[in-house]
């Protein structure tokens, strides 16, 4: 409770530049918007084949991630790396719970929420030791910790390898789409419909806390930690709060995706994951959940352009695997490094400033 | 206790290219305020070259010279065609584009070599000469010890006998000054950058052998290793950077012969967590106030 009183009422007016003509409270807009979303992406599961399903399903995966991500670097300034690591810790939670039903004959579709619940609920502990550690640390050093996080926990697999069977992972048992929906119901298009219910939850309440109190506290707390403190923000708290609601978002993020696939692996979860996260944050847009949307979208699209690309050339077999498993990497990089040093503020910065100059000449032109 | 002095001298072998790596990681914070995260990266790629120097000529010490070269080249051209042109108001942003420099690196090293082990040669044998029947310490460890001694006795030499090493440290210590002084600051940043890259190259060059090989992502618990060592000594301070990896050697080296090599990684974690929760600005770092 003392959490809430902690962080200052003053940032609310500061923050917030007051805008006439918006009065539909903020909750409604966001349910609004993810209600649209939700149509949409019902439309297009009918629309769309089998595998396009899943790749969609695959991208409301990686967005849970991307989202916690850009709210703890971008609004709150701590870099994380090892959201992989977070990920994983969310995966292999859902794994146990829903090989721990199974092993019970318990196989109802329900249990599900439960088992991403468990999940979500056992990566917040994670995120916590973590973020109690990070709240002391700056810059370097938090990303060195997180680093070592992310370079660490899919070695752990294979030390405890009982628990997590090593190299080879766990299968995860899924339900059938429910019968309701008839005999013939692609299991992709349930895949999606699962994966958006989840991801759109989780964006309305990540969207819903950046305008906040919380939300301002954060972005205080990134500008100025001298100032916030002295606007009675508690900045380690913030912080750790931040990592937290950040490890939440990855943990669900990375229980969708051990749904989707229906197994777990340490490979899946190495440090390039991370590197791939935080490159979709920086591509969006830092600090931006819009942000966040395209670099999720990028991060399943991008092998899969670059798959098509190299099937144009004529390559021995052996250099075009290799070409195939490294050019995305490649152009990841070059991408996270371009962005960084012509564009901070990302596609979405880009976008915003385009459509801040065709307002600015639209009133022109009216007065 | 036969095995604990083993124990001992394999960790200060370890020790000794971890402070290597670790001198590398002070040497560019102290010029630019940057935690080098591709300092890893940079130094495999270094690693290949002298692979493929080996492979064409025939041999290990031509390699050898190659690596150190194109880790010297590396690091110019890393500072001069990206870090230069980055906007360090942020402390996020060097980080961010050093990680893209990573898997930049690490894709193209994958393209050209492949993404599996490459068999790393060492110079010397491996195996332990035994001294009145316990096994003590290899040829390569006496190489180990004597090239990271080399290396760290002419960088002391250069920082502190020389008028460019006293360029440097005047550019990173008060670079309006120097520059008024007629210092070239962004030329000693980019040497300073240069010097690392190439300790780090070398350091590179003595590890992989004694791992499992040459692989585009050989150097990724080296660095964390050496990241370690270096906050452990406080990220200023060369002699603590030594220090640091003397002692990370020695835990990873106990933990390792006592406890198991896979629990090499979450040795490191633990004390990377424990140092920087107790004293994160290290064993040997000065008492400061963080600047308002």
């Amino acid at each position: 409770m003392s959490a809430t009183r902690a962080v200052a009422p003053p940032a609310r007016h500061a923050a917030e530049p007051v805008r006439p003509g918006r009065s539909v409270p903020t909750v409604l807009r966001h349910l609004a918007f993810a209600t649209g979303a939700a149509l949409v992406v019902l439309v297009l599961s009918y629309q769309l084949d089998s595998f396009r399903n899943f790749q969609l399903a695959t991208v409301a995966a990686y967005l849970c991630a991307t989202a916690g991500l850009t709210v703890l670097t971008g609004l709150c300034g701590q870099l994380s790396l090892g959201h992989g690591a977070l990920m994983a810790t969310g995966a292999y939670t859902l794994a146990l719970v829903q090989n721990a039903f199974a092993e019970r004959g318990l196989t109802a579709g329900g249990l599900l929420i439960l088992s991403l619940a468990v999940a979500v609920l056992a990566t917040v502990v994670v995120g916590a030791v973590v973020g109690v550690a990070a709240a002391r640390l700056r810059g370097p050093y938090l990303a060195g910790l997180t680093l070592a996080v992310a370079v660490v926990v899919p070695a752990l697999t294979v030390t405890f390898n009982g628990v997590f069977n090593g190299e080879q992972g766990l299968s995860v048992p899924m339900a059938p789409a429910p019968r309701a929906l008839g005999p013939y119901f692609p299991y992709e298009r349930w895949q999606l419909w699962t994966a958006a219910v989840a991801t759109l939850l989780c964006l309305v309440l990540l969207a819903n806390l950046v305008r906040s109190r919380y939300g301002r506290a954060f972005r205080a707390v990134r500008d100025d930690e001298v100032a916030a403190r002295l606007a009675g923000i508690h900045v380690a708290r913030t912080q750790v709060i931040a990592f937290v609601v950040s490890a939440a978002s990855a943990g669900l993020g990375g229980a969708l995706l051990a749904v989707l696939a229906q197994s777990v692996s340490p490979g899946a979860f190495g440090l390039t994951l991370s590197l791939f996260l935080l490159m979709a944050v920086v591509i969006g847009g830092l600090g931006r959940l819009a942000g966040a949307v395209w670099g999720a979208f990028l991060l399943v699209a991008l092998p899969d352009l670059t798959h098509s690309l190299t099937s144009l050339f004529t390559l021995s077999p052996a250099a075009a695997q290799r070409l195939e498993g490294n050019l995305p990497l490649a152009i990841f990089g070059v991408t996270l490094i371009v962005v960084m040093i012509a564009a901070p503020g990302g596609v979405q910065g880009l976008l915003s400033r385009l459509t801040g100059t065709l307002r600015v000449r639209w009133r022109h032109h009216r007065s | 206790m036969d095995r604990f002095l083993f124990l001992t001298l394999d960790g200060l072998s370890r020790g000794a290219v971890l402070a290597a790596f670790a001198l590398a990681l002070v040497l560019i914070w102290r010029a630019g305020r940057i935690v080098n995260f591709a300092q890893g990266a940079m130094a495999v790629a270094a690693a290949y070259v002298a692979y493929s120097v080996t492979a064409a000529t025939g041999s290990y010490w031509l390699g050898f010279a190659a690596a150190l070269v194109a880790g010297l080249l590396l690091g110019v051209v890393v500072d001069v065609a990206v870090m230069r042109l980055v906007d360090h108001r942020s402390p996020l942003n060097p980080v961010i584009v050093a990680l893209g420099l990573v898997l930049l690196i690490q894709a193209v090293l994958g393209m050209v070599y492949g993404n599996e082990y490459l068999p790393a040669r060492a110079p010397f044998s491996r195996t332990a000469l035994t001294v009145g029947g316990t096994a003590v310490l290899s040829p390569y460890d006496l190489f180990v010890f004597g090239t990271v001694g080399v290396v760290g006795a002419a960088l002391v030499w250069i920082f502190t006998r020389t008028a460019i090493g006293l360029r440097m440290r005047a550019a990173a210590f008060a670079p309006e000054v120097s520059r008024l002084l007629g210092v070239n600051v962004g030329g000693m940043l980019t040497l300073g950058w240069a010097l690392a890259s190439g300790v780090g190259a070398l350091a590179g060059m003595l590890v992989i052998p004694t791992e499992l090989g040459l692989h585009p992502h050989a150097m990724d618990l080296v660095f964390v290793s050496a990241f370690t060592a270096a906050v452990v000594g406080g990220l200023d301070s060369p002699p603590g950077a030594v220090v640091g990896g003397l002692g990370v050697g020695l835990l990873l080296s106990y933990v390792s012969g006592y406890a198991g090599g896979d629990l090499i990684p979450l040795a490191v974690l633990a004390l990377l967590l424990t140092v920087l929760l107790l004293r994160p600005g290290g064993l040997f770092a000065p008492v400061t106030a963080r600047r308002v």
